[in-house]
């Protein structure tokens, strides 16, 4: 038993306090720096400072006033600027849009490699990964070379869009071009976990269904889909949280009006140095990320009771 | 009817396939493209390769890169198959919570509460700061990796050498560390990858003191795009298929794992 014990601290030990130390800390120093007080020159006003009368460190608090530790500020800007909400708000549209197309173009893609044959399914999953497992940056710059103005798919689209007489168009640095290469870096993550469920399912319902007269569309939207559900929602999970937190993407392909929470983040940390106000900001989206997890998985329970 | 309908979706498929392959095919041929611009193809050349290999900035970030991937991948495969196995052996509450979250959240908050915590530390932004950084997020990946693989393992072969006995020790070493070990190697490989390939983290915790080839891109391709960035995007398409190539033949499975 003691033999055990000591045994189950030299395992998990290790990890546990690396996580601890290198997770978890950062982590609540960032949400106790969302009520704290930017410094004179940015980032965050230290705790302790050199005193210039006496020169001797002193703790920065005033013990009769915790107002001059603690502030509300921060919290209080993000909700009176709509500038914010709003951004917010564009944030999780750009990432719901993503979802849904990812969606779209992964169901039938995931349908195939599971009822391929056997011998063929790892080689068409692997086709899948590969793409995913080169550099992000190198599959976000790829779309930079496709959609420039002076890229011949810019000049063929703009040449079609002149015959109907549409003036032309600006591909890069467009809304349309955040969405695309959203759905682009995310697509695998829609397959797999689609591809791991449908894999599992009894073909036997399938013609069953048929037998008793079900029409292909039956078949898919009675059958198919609601079995499919769970692997649905973790695909739109792992879509939609990264793309939620993007700045890459929108950096680079979005041009001004493209950008996403994630830039508004990195803008906070690393120009304006107003680091509470960026705290408060990425708060804002771990409780956003969070519930949006505890509601998939209420949805997630209740799509299982229904399936029964 | 059912082959009709197969053909339309094959075809919907393949569609998917070119667009997963088409735009990494075109960084790839304009790597030999012998213009400045990313426009038209003028003709073959070996010259952004050139350019590329006596371009001293772009090798030292690779140097860093290379220096954090090995550092990551040994530390983060230490500590994330302890990980594992605690996870696999004994009910925990907090550890898991640890070994998870990192994963399921958005990048960019690891990678600014750790930018805060560094420098509250008044720790020089650099390797030491990006590597530390890197193991944190890269735990995660090679403890699922390692469980997965103890779940899949036959635990009476553990009994047996036991009941033959082994000490405790003893069967771990020579029965479950040789049973895991295309785990542990696929976790390994999986937290190279992951360093050598982060962009958000390493952004805010590397500050002036160490560019590494992701960082190199992005501010290459933030500014100008040059043929260069296509060049070394070649390069490192190669090296992760080579790596993949190499995962296969040493932990078979090991790929299927990582999906």
């Amino acid at each position: 038993m003691r033999n055990n014990r000591l045994g189950r601290w030299l395992i998990s030990g290790p990890p546990l306090l690396y996580l601890l130390l290198f997770f978890a800390i950062p982590s609540a120093i960032m949400a106790f720096a969302a009520f704290r007080f930017p410094g004179d020159y940015g980032g965050l006003l230290p705790l302790m400072d050199v005193n210039p009368d006496t020169g001797k460190t002193e703790l920065l608090i005033n013990a009769g006033n915790y107002a001059d530790f603690l502030t509300l500020e921060n919290f209080t800007r993000f909700f009176q600027e709509p500038v914010f909400f709003e951004l917010f708000l564009k944030s999780f549209w750009y990432a719901g849009l993503t979802t849904v197309i990812c969606l779209v173009l992964a169901y039938p893609l995931a349908w195939l490699i599971a009822r391929s044959p056997k011998k063929h399914r790892d080689l068409l999953v692997l086709l899948v990964i590969l793409p995913f497992w080169s550099n992000f940056l190198i599959r976000v710059y790829s779309w930079m070379i496709i959609l420039g103005p002076q890229g011949y798919f810019a000049k063929t689209i703009n040449a079609i869009l002149g015959v109907v007489g549409v003036g032309p168009v600006q591909l890069l640095f467009s809304h349309f071009a955040v969405i695309l290469v959203l759905v682009y870096v995310h697509l695998p993550f829609m397959v797999l976990p689609l591809y791991a469920n449908l894999e599992k399912h009894d073909m036997n319902l399938l013609d069953a269904a048929q037998d008793l007269g079900a029409s292909a569309w039956q078949r898919f939207w009675r059958i198919t889909w609601p079995l499919s559900l769970p692997g649905v929602w973790a695909g739109a999970a792992l879509v939609f949280i990264p793309a939620l937190g993007m700045f890459a993407v929108p950096d680079l392909v979005g041009g001004t009006d493209g950008i996403m929470i994630g830039n508004l983040i990195k803008q906070q940390f690393l120009d304006s140095r107003d680091w509470p106000f960026g705290a408060v900001l990425s708060i804002m989206l771990t409780l956003a990320v969070l519930a949006l997890a505890g509601l998939a998985t209420l949805i997630g329970r209740g799509g299982k009771r229904n399936a029964l | 009817m059912h082959a009709k309908q197969s053909k339309w979706l094959w075809g919907a498929a393949g569609l998917v396939y070119l667009f997963l392959y088409l735009p990494l095919i075109i960084v790839v041929v304009y790597s030999f493209n012998d213009s400045k611009l990313n426009a038209e193809w003028v003709g073959f050349t070996f010259k952004w390769y050139e350019i590329l290999f006596n371009d001293a900035q772009m090798l030292t970030a690779a140097r860093n890169t290379l220096i954090i991937g090995l550092v990551t991948s040994l530390c983060a495969t230490v500590l994330g198959t302890l990980a594992g196995l605690a996870m696999y052996k004994y009910k925990l509450r907090l550890l898991p919570v640890l070994v998870l979250t990192p994963i399921a959240i958005p990048e960019i908050l690891m990678g600014v509460s750790l930018l805060i915590f560094f420098v509250m530390l008044n720790m020089t932004l650099g390797l030491v700061s990006v590597a530390l950084a890197h193991i944190a997020f890269c735990i995660g990946f090679v403890a699922i990796v390692v469980r997965s693989r103890l779940q899949g393992m036959d635990e009476s072969l553990v009994e047996a050498a036991r009941d033959l006995g082994a000490t405790p020790i003893q069967a771990f070493r020579l029965v479950t560390l040789p049973l895991i070990m295309p785990g542990i190697i696929a976790g390994a490989l999986m937290a190279f990858t992951l360093s050598i390939d982060d962009f958000v983290i390493t952004f805010f915790t590397a500050g002036a003191g160490a560019s590494t080839l992701p960082l190199q891109i992005y501010s290459m391709i933030r500014i100008a795009v040059t043929p260069e960035v296509n060049a070394i995007s070649t390069l490192l398409m190669l090296l992760t298929l080579a790596l993949i190539i190499i995962a296969s033949k040493v932990a078979p499975g090991a790929i299927k794992a990582q999906s």
